[in-house]
Order: C-alpha cells, then structure tokens, then sequence
C-alpha cells in the first residue's frame, strides 16, 4: 500500500532532523527491522535509496537494447523464445524497481525523465555493442552472473520495497544466467570458429563486467553511509573477488582463457586479478562509451514515440469516467 | 510532462493453492482494464495466479505507522488469547 499521496504528504524529514528520531532509526536498521514506506526516514537515506533504485531500474530497462539486438537473429526458434523471455523479464524487473522506488515519494515519470534528460545514470556495462551471437551467451552468463551476484545481499537490504523486489528479481534471474552458460558451452562445443567467436566475446567482456561492481572500496564515495544503513551488505571489491572466484572455474569448464595473463590463484585458493583500468569505467561513465549515445537515442525515441499511446489511453479513462459521471447522474 | 501522471494501482494475486489474494506489488495504468492487463503481464510470467485484483492505490486507508504502538499493543498484552496460556497434563495427549 504505498502510495504516492501518503508520501507526498511526509514533511518530516524537511528542514532540520530530530536528533533523537535520527538515533531511533538507526537502532530500528541495527536491530535488522525493515524500514517500511511511511515510515520516518533521514532525508539523506531517502535520497540515497531513490537514487540507487532507479538507477538499478533504468539499467533494466536500458539493459534490454543489447539484448533486444539479437532476438530477431537468434539461431533457432528455442533460442529465440528463450531470449524474448529473457526482455521481457528484464522489462518486468524495471517496472518492479520503479515501483519500489516511487514509495520514497518520486514519481515514475519524474525517475524516467531524470534518465532521459541524461541526469540519471544507468549501469556501465549496457554502454558496449553486442557484436556476435556469443556476446548474448557472455552477457547471460557474466553479466547477470554479476547481477545475481550484487542483488542476492540486497535481498536483506534495510528497505522493505527495495528487498522486496529483489527477492523476486533473484527469483527469476538464474534462469538468465543458465541459458547464457548454456550458449557458451554449445559454442565451446562447437566448431573451431564457433570457439573462437565465444573466446573473443569473452575477451571484450571480461573487464566491464569486473567494473559493474563499482569503484574500488578505496575511492567508493557512497560505501560509508550505505554500510551503516544496511542498504549494502558487502563492498564492491568483496563482491568482486566473490564473483571471480566464481567464475574462473566455469570458465575452465568450458575451455576459456580469461583475458587476463596476470590472474593468479592465492594459497587460499582466490583468484587474483590483475589492475581494473579505471580510466576506462570513467570515460564510459562520462557518457563517452562506445554505445552510450545509441543507448539513449534509442530510449527517448522509444519514450517520444509511445506518447501518444500513453495520451490516448488517459484520453479514453477521463471519457469512461465522465460517462459513468452522466449517468449516476441521470 | 503535458499529461497528468498515470494513476497508481496495487497488485493482488491468488496463487493456485487456494489461499486469500496477497498483495504482490504496484504498477501504473489510465483504467482498470488496462491494469489487469500490465498486471497479467508483470507478475504472472511463471503462473504465480489464477486470480488478480486490482485496485485504485487512492482506495486504500492505511493505518498509520506512528501510532503503531496505541494501534497494536492491547493484543499484545492478552498472552491468554494463546493457546500455550493453558496447561494440559501431557497424559492427556494432544489437544
């Protein structure tokens, strides 16, 4: 039950906070209570989480233009009902995320012109082109592999809608992660340059995909404040060491090299990466990606172009409505 | 934005086991039977349902979370509303 109009009208959290409010909550987030919509929140937590959230669901969103890429070249018809499933959940995620994020009192259309206007960020990795076939099995089985990978302790994050989400969010990604594996390993079994095509999407892949877990935790500027607030669970390098470790034996499993001739394997059995080039994450951040402009042409175009859809369906409800007016009337 | 914002609707749904309709989420449509439908489509992909309610957002009354404690606290003083209150000798067996 959350909605808009019971948040709006929260002027709590304006103007200077209540100290004690402030402790009260923070002994509610030590405690592992849920922090639910209309409850008393710091402005900053507030802000924080909206931010977070619809930047998570604008990536959904943009992260189906990738994908969509290849829906009408798939290789066979199983393929390709697999790979429309796949958007549309991606679609489903987005709507989950807004969802979560308007009962902080923004509304979606607010979070969706944010985006448009190029004031919102979304997810570096949907900044890079989907070249061949074996980048749709690459993303499927790293890029929602690391999805999967920084959602599953968001499950327990502090914010009940936020968990909410993410619990049916995890629920339906690990299938996206299996039809990718299982992409990669028809290629790998395949011929020669079918291999080769998997290694070579491997090979563009494989650093964006350690840059979606963030900045290293020595420049991360947010970690702090969403540690305290149980909004993040673990660090972005925990993560990212989490899911390398994870991942260098699925790909010895397929016969892939991971395109990193420094990676070595510690006494404790981690696997060690060598240096993220961070100017890279920077520039794609900056917008100067090599898709970034494509991503959102496409988005506005896509937004200009169902308006009058969106138009006509208002138009038609305030019809019915009056109509249903005249005649209570009568 | 030149049109108003898309009314707010909340998701019910009741799962194939027979159970009351449970509140699954929210989403956005003009009319009703546009939000059955984007309803259908956003949280049945896997089967969750058999049934889907639907209603205005502005329809519900909450109670409110500030006076939780006055709202809540008489039930939870009355431990013997419980069945545990009571003590049946273990000869007696369940009951």
């Amino acid at each position: 039950m959350y909605t808009q109009a019971l948040n709006t009208a929260d002027t709590d959290d304006r103007g200077l906070e209540d100290a004690a409010k402030a402790a009260q909550f923070q002994a509610r987030i030590d405690a592992e209570e849920r922090i639910e919509p209309n409850d008393w929140m710091p402005a900053a937590y507030r802000k924080t989480l909206t931010r977070q959230i619809s930047q998570h669901a604008h990536s959904e969103i943009v992260g189906m233009l990738p994908e969509g890429n290849w829906i009408t070249r798939a290789p066979t018809l199983r393929r390709k009902a697999a790979l429309l499933a796949k958007v549309q959940d991606e679609c489903g995620h987005g709507l989950y995320l807004y969802a979560a994020a308007e009962t902080l009192g923004t509304s979606r259309e607010e979070l969706v012109d944010a985006m448009l206007s190029g004031k919102a960020k979304y997810s570096s990795i949907f900044n890079y082109p989907t070249l061949s076939w074996a980048d749709i099995g690459t993303i499927g089985w790293l890029v929602d592999g690391a999805a999967i990978m920084n959602q599953i302790p968001l499950c327990r994050c502090s914010y009940g809608p936020y968990a909410r989400a993410m619990i049916r969010v995890c629920k339906e990604e690990s299938f996206h992660q299996r039809q990718g594996y299982e992409i990669m390993l028809t290629l790998c079994r395949g011929s020669d340059e079918q291999k080769a095509m998997a290694q070579d999407a491997l090979n563009r892949w494989w650093w964006p995909v350690l840059m979606m877990f963030g900045p290293p935790d020595a420049t991360s500027q947010h970690s702090d404040t969403s540690t305290k607030w149980k909004i993040k669970r673990f660090s972005n390098d925990e993560l990212r060491q989490k899911f390398g470790d994870a991942t260098v034996p699925q790909a010895q499993y397929l016969g892939l090299t991971i395109p990193d001739p420094g990676m070595t394997q510690d006494a404790e059995g981690h696997w060690r990466y060598s240096e993220i080039d961070w100017t890279e994450f920077k520039q794609v951040l900056a917008g100067n990606g090599p898709c970034n402009r494509d991503r959102m042409a496409a988005r506005r175009k896509s937004h200009d172009e169902g308006a009058w859809v969106r138009e006509a369906a208002a138009a038609y409800a305030a019809k019915r409505a009056q109509r249903q007016t005249a005649q209570a009337a009568e | 934005m030149t049109t108003p914002n898309t009314p707010l609707w909340e998701v019910f749904i009741r799962s194939r086991n027979g159970l009351a309709h449970k509140h699954v989420g929210s989403l956005h449509a003009s009319d009703a039977t546009m939000a059955l439908l984007a309803a259908r489509d956003i949280y049945t992909r896997r089967g969750e349902g058999l049934s889907i309610w639907v209603v205005p957002s502005t329809a519900i009354t909450a109670s409110d979370p500030a006076e939780k404690g006055m709202m809540f606290e008489p039930a939870e003083s009355k431990i013997y509303r419980h069945p545990t209150f009571y003590e049946v000798p273990e000869e007696v067996g369940h009951m």
